[in-house]
């Protein structure tokens, strides 16, 4: 098996507009798939990011204080899982709940170094 | 302490421009600035991924396979490491090797933390 | 603002009832290797309670209150050591507790009511194992599942801290050690494991029943423990047994009577002079209804024969009234269940009561040079008496010198002390 990191992406603004309850709703929906793939040995890690952040460019000499992608590029997210190839890591992410809130998921291999 | 997380975008053009006795150096440099963060057990984990990807788009399900962003904005890799405040975070992904070959990083705190 | 008072009575009430729940949600998500941890976090919750209770007041629901406060910190502990070694988080649902995306909802779901129920029963189960001595789990049972502390265990035993402390210690490297999964047994099991949890719960229920002990507080808490812990295995249809029924039913008849065994100043009061009106008639009713869903099945126990005797005690209106022929006759079925000296000593005495001394003492020859029963406070007291009322006085009064020699009990010493000057 190999392990993918689906990068979630975009929701922010989406949330903000959702009530507790809907908010509360949603998190049963992670839970549920999340321990999903935990049964099935395919959960690793992941956790959700808050949205502010700082940036460092030009060679480390320059901080930027917010993270550069905005809007749908902001990465909120990201999980790693266990899958067979990149069809069925693409397969699996087709369930995320983030779909909810209007996030794309970009599905990336972990590559040996 | 908290939790962040160093995305790491950019920068493959240099990386392929350099030979592999460079490729090996500059992973010795990851290496050793990792393993700094390891011994102050400020580091959580971390991966590279390769470059190509999928990306499912919201609303119409639709599958590409690249990944959304690309270039300059595509995230070569990740980190996770344990500080303090965003600044202290921020203050260690100074030391990133990859911002001498053209990558920036961007650093996150994970949510949330009551 | 509150009345202290009042605060320290609710929570000492609810810690004694909701604190072992709450550790044994705590093992199940820190593991058996980390029942410290469990313990602590309940003791936080309730620390935090005091504190926040005496400054503004007490909640609408102060459980849900305690619950919160614990769920709460547990969430504070595992994002503090989720990349420790501490926890073990492989289990696929504690797997679920490092991600901050299902963290909150897989904790609330570790604290749903039904579960947490099966989880304290799990526990329960876990160190009535008969790899553990009695002793070790009524102590382990005390202080980890009735929120006792290890000086209220201590005092409970009439032994020292340090010994407690030993005990528990003892415990806990056992389930370190064999990595224990605190569960329910398989239905194939249950039976089985089940009569070890009633013996602990029974040993607990004499420790307090039993006069060795002068501290009336204490012992009405043994006893109110023995009966929560057997009441919730009567809440969970899996151990819903006949034989739960019939502990049930035992435990009721015998505190119905607990007040009017002793008189204000600790002096033993015997049954025959006891005042029935101040029996409890609500628990012998209680015990009634026990008794009845206790006979369902083919299931035999001596519990049920204990609680069928103790009984026909409670419902004879004045000692003249016992139906001595009834209780003779459980006493023979329950030695055929077991062949235990102490109740065959205990069917002597009626036999005392139905045919007379020359009968008991004939009956008391077949056990003649029983060395438990040789040291044992009661067979030389009930020699004491038979042989008096045989009029053998000198045999008589070194029976009951020897009884007063061999109990621990100072109201018993006084008891006997008083017989034998009444005709010294």
């Amino acid at each position: 098996m190999k392990e993918f990191l689906l990068i979630i992406r975009g929701g922010h603004d989406e949330s903000e507009h959702r009530s507790p309850e809907e908010m509360q709703k949603h998190m049963q929906h992670w839970q549920r798939w999340m321990s999903g793939l935990a049964e099935e040995g395919k959960f690793v890690g992941g956790q959700p990011l808050k949205s502010e952040g700082k940036t460092i460019v030009e060679g480390g000499s320059r901080v930027i204080d917010r993270p550069l992608a905005e809007g749908k590029e902001l990465v909120g997210g990201y999980l790693l899982i266990h899958a067979d190839s990149l069809e069925d890591a693409t397969n699996i992410s087709k369930d995320c709940p983030g779909f909810e809130y209007n996030c794309s998921v970009e599905v990336r291999e972990i590559s040996p170094m | 302490m908290k939790e962040f997380m160093f995305l790491f975008k950019g920068g493959d053009e240099v990386w392929d421009s350099k030979s592999p006795e460079e490729q090996q150096k500059h992973m010795q440099h990851w290496q050793q600035w990792i393993d700094e963060m390891a011994q102050q057990e400020k580091f959580v984990g971390g991966e590279r991924l390769y470059p190509h990807g999928n990306t499912i788009h919201t609303g119409s399900m639709k599958v590409i396979d690249r990944p959304l962003t690309e270039s300059k904005e595509l995230v070569g890799g990740y980190l996770v490491v344990k500080a303090d405040t965003l600044d202290e975070a921020t203050q260690m992904a100074k030391g990133c090797p990859g911002l001498l070959w053209e990558s920036h990083v961007e650093v996150r705190e994970i949510w949330p933390e009551d | 603002m509150e009345n202290n008072d009042n605060i320290d009575a609710t929570l000492n009430h609810l810690f004694r009832q909701e604190s072992g729940k709450m550790v044994a949600v705590l093992i199940k998500i820190f593991g058996t290797e980390n029942i410290e941890i469990a313990e602590d976090v309940v003791q936080d919750a309730l620390v935090s309670a005091l504190e926040t209770w005496k400054f503004r007041g007490m909640p609408d629901n102060p459980k849900a209150w305690l619950y919160r406060v614990a769920r709460n910190r547990a969430i504070d502990i595992i994002r503090r050591k989720k990349h420790s070694k501490t926890i073990d988080f492989s289990d696929p649902k504690k797997q679920l507790l490092t991600s901050e995306y299902t963290l909150k909802t897989t904790m609330e779901d570790f604290w749903e009511e039904n579960q947490v129920q099966d989880d304290f029963l799990g526990m329960m189960y876990s160190c009535c194992h008969p790899d553990i001595s009695q002793e070790n789990q009524i102590t382990f049972i005390l202080k980890v599942l009735c929120g006792f502390s290890t000086k209220e265990v201590a005092k409970s035993f009439l032994t020292s801290e340090d010994t407690i402390s030993k005990r528990l210690y003892r415990t806990k490297e056992y389930f370190r050690k064999h990595k224990i999964r605190p569960e329910i047994p398989s239905q194939s099991a249950i039976n089985q494991r089940t009569s070890s949890v009633l013996s602990a719960i029974y040993l607990m229920f004499n420790e307090g029943y039993n006069s060795t002990h002068t501290n009336q507080l204490i012992r009405k808490d043994l006893i109110r423990q023995a009966i929560l812990l057997c009441q919730s295995l009567l809440s969970s249809e899996q151990t819903q047994l006949p034989e739960v029924y019939a502990l049930m039913a035992l435990m009721c008849f015998h505190s119905a009577r607990l007040d009017s065994r002793v008189t204000a100043e600790g002096s033993i009061i015997l049954l025959s002079a006891q005042d029935r009106s101040k029996w409890d008639h609500e628990l012998i009713h209680s015990g009634q209804d026990y008794l009845n869903k206790a006979s369902f099945g083919s299931t035999l126990t001596t519990y049920h024969l204990e609680a069928a005797i103790a009984y026909q005690h409670c419902c004879a209106e004045c000692y003249e009234n016992t139906n001595w022929n009834k209780i003779l006759e459980y006493y023979n079925v329950l030695l055929n269940i077991a062949d235990d000296p102490i109740v065959f000593l205990n069917k002597c005495l009626v036999i005392l009561e139905l045919q007379g001394p020359k009968e008991a003492l004939l009956a008391l020859e077949g056990i003649k040079k029983n060395k438990l029963l040789e040291k044992y406070y009661l067979y030389h007291a009930t020699l004491g008496e038979i042989h008096l009322r045989l009029s053998n006085h000198s045999l008589s009064l070194a029976h009951y010198d020897k009884a007063i020699r061999l109990t621990q009990s100072k109201s018993e010493k006084r008891f006997l002390k008083d017989k034998i000057s009444s005709y010294k």
